[in-house]
């Protein structure tokens, strides 16, 4: 193997591994600033040692016991220096005898199950409600993703020293609130596995809408955020939440090849070519989402938003989407999410269902509402629905104002173009 | 960007007959990690050659021909189909797949990418 590739080599083994040793060592320190440094260390000495002496066989236990033993020295070192506060010239074996059983106990127990602990440890407290959404986004990616920082920066468009900054103050504040490195408890775990859930459909969001960013990092945002899904969702087996967010993310993503057209411009929803959709991904989906109605949990907002993206994957052409399911699902999510962008999709779904006369009269009671002024679907659907009821001009009018609102080129041209059609006689909308 | 592990059928599989314990242990523990790491997308065994069959081609007919067959280089048992972010940790992956004989024992797997539906990585490897 060349140099090279011995490095990248290391790099595979180092994304596979990363977030199990940083938890493990977390759990032994304590501290997950210190606990990714130490890791660090140890991916240091992997880059040493692997292009001289050839990858060893169990490359991951080999990182996991350096690492270890970088925190036992770490911990040793800060006993004596404790106690040299306290007792001065206590006697360094005893010292030593006191302080080992433990680390060494701590190293002899730790079993698959144990990582997997130790891994829903590191994500509850990368997580945590002491950070900004923005820190626990960059902490999550960082020590669970095994991101770059650099990569980070690219996704979320700041300089790489806005976001290694980012980084570093957010394990700063960590370590200054003390945050436990544990898993919260039942009173407290509904609102912080609120918070994990959130932050994966934000690193998904991100790469899904392509409002801003490096477009080569945005598919690679969908799949790390499907992948760290699909990891919370086997460390929690029993969460229909983390099924329900799993099966929304597969469903969409399932879509990602049909969203685009060949020059690149973005096509709706109702016009994609659902051949172009993955099956292996709806299926996966549709399996998370059954799994998650099974353990009761079919009301619950993630679910339920599943379910809306299984009435379209279920749906083999656009027409036979089923708008009245749709609109019970709406519905049902307005009670346990109640949002302007929900009642918005409602009355779009109440158009299709029960024609463009009820949508519009719904979009109109939303128009008034503040949090959707500058909200670029709002007109973009009362066009449609006015073009649907034959009132042109007025439908024009709305595309226009809608292309004017986003900020995404693509769906700027979009909106130019219906705007065009509809004033257009004899061409469809 | 996803890539297929190939299980090369042996004369035990072909035969249908199950691994032993040991192995199917390792390879339950293998798709496990897959799991945990969020990689795994789709396994599977196949069932030997004898309950297949194959269909030939010759100008505009198309022939069925049951199984069993008999070269075993081209026959398949199984496969493991992963979701990674780089051919290196395909390699890495595939590299950790227990010998699908058994310890010991020789055997091989095969290791592809697939194409992506969204049209990336269909350039030259």
């Amino acid at each position: 193997m060349t140099v090279d590739a011995t490095h990248r080599a290391i790099e595979a083994v180092w994304r596979i591994e990363s977030a199990k040793v940083i938890a493990h060592v977390a759990r032994l320190v304590r501290d997950v600033g210190l606990a990714e440094e130490l890791a660090q260390d140890a991916l240091v000495a992997a880059l040493e040692h692997w292009p001289v002496d050839g990858l060893p066989a169990n490359a991951g236990a080999w990182l996991m016991t350096t690492a270890k033993h970088r925190a036992l020295d770490r911990l040793r070192q800060d006993a004596l220096h404790a106690r040299k506060h306290e007792e001065l010239g206590h006697d360094l074996d005893a010292l030593q005898a006191h302080v080992v059983p433990d680390f060494v106990d701590a190293l002899a127990e730790a079993s698959e199950d144990d990582i997997g602990d130790d891994l829903l440890r590191l994500v509850f407290t990368a997580c945590h409600p002491v950070l900004s959404t923005d820190a626990r986004v960059a902490l999550t990616l960082r020590l669970l993703g095994g991101l770059t920082t650099d990569e980070i920066a690219r996704a979320f468009l700041v300089p790489e020293a806005t976001m290694a900054q980012r980084i570093v103050r957010a394990k700063r504040t960590l370590t200054e609130a003390r945050v436990p490195f544990e898993v919260p408890r039942a009173a407290e775990l509904p609102e912080r596995l609120a918070s994990v859930l959130a932050v994966i459909y934000l690193v998904f969001n991100e790469g899904y809408s392509a409002t801003a960013g490096d477009d080569w990092m945005r598919p690679a945002l969908c799949a790390e955020a499907l992948r760290l899904g699909r990891v919370v969702a086997g460390l929690m087996p029993d969460e229909s939440e983390v099924l329900g967010l799993v099966a929304m993310m597969e469903i969409q993503a399932s879509r990602t090849a049909a969203r685009t057209d060949d020059q690149g411009r973005a096509v709706l929803l109702m016009d994609q070519d659902r051949s172009r959709w993955d099956p292996l991904l709806i299926r996966r989906g549709l399996a998370a989402l059954a799994r998650a109605e099974a353990l009761g949990g079919a009301r619950g907002p993630y679910a339920l938003q599943a379910a809306l993206a299984a009435c379209h994957a279920r749906a083999r052409q656009a027409e036979q989407t089923d708008w009245a399911q749709i609109v019970a699902l709406y519905d049902a999510l307005a009670q346990v999410a109640k949002s302007p962008i929900v009642e918005l999709n409602r009355a779009v779904a109440v158009g299709m269902a029960f024609g463009p006369a009820a949508g519009l009269e719904l979009i109109d009671a939303l128009a008034a509402d503040p949090a959707l002024a500058n909200y670029h679907w709002l007109p973009s659907v009362r066009g449609d629905l006015l073009a649907r009821l034959g009132r042109v001009e007025e439908a024009r009018a709305e595309f226009e104002r809608a292309a004017g609102m986003t900020r995404n080129a693509r769906e700027r041209e979009l909106l130019m173009a219906r705007a065009h059609a509809v004033a257009t006689p004899s061409s469809r909308v | 960007m996803r890539f297929i592990i190939i299980v090369k059928a042996t004369p035990d599989s072909e035969a249908g007959v199950m691994p032993e314990a040991p192995l199917r242990a390792e390879m339950a523990a293998y798709h496990e990690a897959l799991v945990n790491a969020g990689v795994l997308l789709d396994a599977a065994g196949l069932q030997p050659s004898a309950k297949g069959w194959r269909v030939r081609y010759r100008g505009t007919q198309a022939q069925v021909i049951d199984g069993p067959f008999t070269e075993a280089e081209g026959l398949i048992a199984g496969y493991t189909l992963i979701q990674v972010r780089t051919r290196e940790e395909a390699v890495e992956w595939a590299r950790r797949c227990p010998a699908p004989r058994g310890r010991g024992r020789d055997a091989e797997i095969e290791v592809r990418q697939l194409f992506e539906r969204d049209g990336a990585e269909t350039g030259p490897a």
